[in-house]
């Protein structure tokens, strides 16, 4: 049994509730005493995709849940889907449009960024359908 | 290094309502690119942008950073300061350009940022 489990909703286009998600994530995992470097990656992660669901999803929910041993972050969009993984995971490869890179996004690191910080990382997407994006942190 | 003995260093001023400025400061960054500063920043980094709307807040926030400083007196929307206020980042202007910010900075000895 998870001790906690919560789920969030990220709408697209919502830049202003950008972080807001992370932000309570991190708060969340502080107060149960998690280490600070874990926290950090797991921050990292979290505000990476919750940036991802705004700018390149059409909406999409982030469900968090810590074990004893695990935080576990599953994010699910409902679509469009990416059309190459392997590419959208290069640095520096990024769809972003002009607008979204203006205000500093789309630099092509958030998928790398996630996979760098997340114990085990897993992404699968289907165009017209949707991505789905698990990450793992060992705390323990 | 506290954020007050950065915010005299360059004679910069704290935008928007009271906040603790005696954070401890390890490191600065200068650098634009959110996911970049995700990747780099630390916390106890003093990062220096151009961008100045809420987001950068997010970024401070969720890495622990020291500060946030704007140069060349970028202004900064109400909301953005709010933000700030509420999350407990100090937001300073510089009438400086990064590119001599970053010098006083690398000339007060703090080194690039390194993860904790």
């Amino acid at each position: 049994m998870p001790l906690i489990a919560e789920i969030f909703e990220v709408q697209k286009d919502d830049f202003v509730a950008a972080g807001e998600a992370s932000a309570k994530i991190k708060r969340t995992l502080k107060k149960l005493g998690v280490g600070s470097e874990v926290i950090r990656r797991i921050a990292v992660c979290a505000y990476e995709v919750e940036l991802n669901l705004i700018i390149h999803s059409l909406g999409g929910t982030i469900d968090f849940s810590v074990t004893q041993e695990r935080v576990t972050l599953v994010v699910k969009d409902v679509g469009p889907g990416i059309p190459n993984v392997d590419l959208a995971m290069r640095e520096g490869w990024s769809t972003a449009p002009e607008s979204v890179r203006m205000m500093g996004f789309g630099a092509g690191m958030g998928l790398p960024n996630m996979k760098r910080n997340a114990d085990e990382f897993d992404i699968h997407s289907e165009m017209g359908v949707g991505t789905e994006i698990t990450m793992k942190f060992n705390i323990k | 290094m506290t954020v007050a003995e950065i915010k005299d260093a360059l004679g910069a001023e704290v935008l928007g309502g009271e906040v603790d400025l005696t954070g401890e400061v390890s490191s600065a960054y200068v650098c634009d690119l959110l996911s970049w500063v995700m990747a780099k920043g630390a916390q106890g980094t003093a990062w220096v942008t151009v961008m100045n709307h809420l987001n950068v807040i997010a970024v401070a926030t969720l890495l622990d950073m020291a500060c946030v400083i704007l140069p060349e007196e970028i202004k900064v929307e109400k909301e953005t300061l709010d933000k700030a206020v509420e999350e407990g980042v100090p937001v300073l202007s510089c009438k400086k350009t990064a590119y001599e910010i970053a010098g006083i900075l690398y000339g007060l000895g703090l080194p690039n940022p390194v993860k904790g």
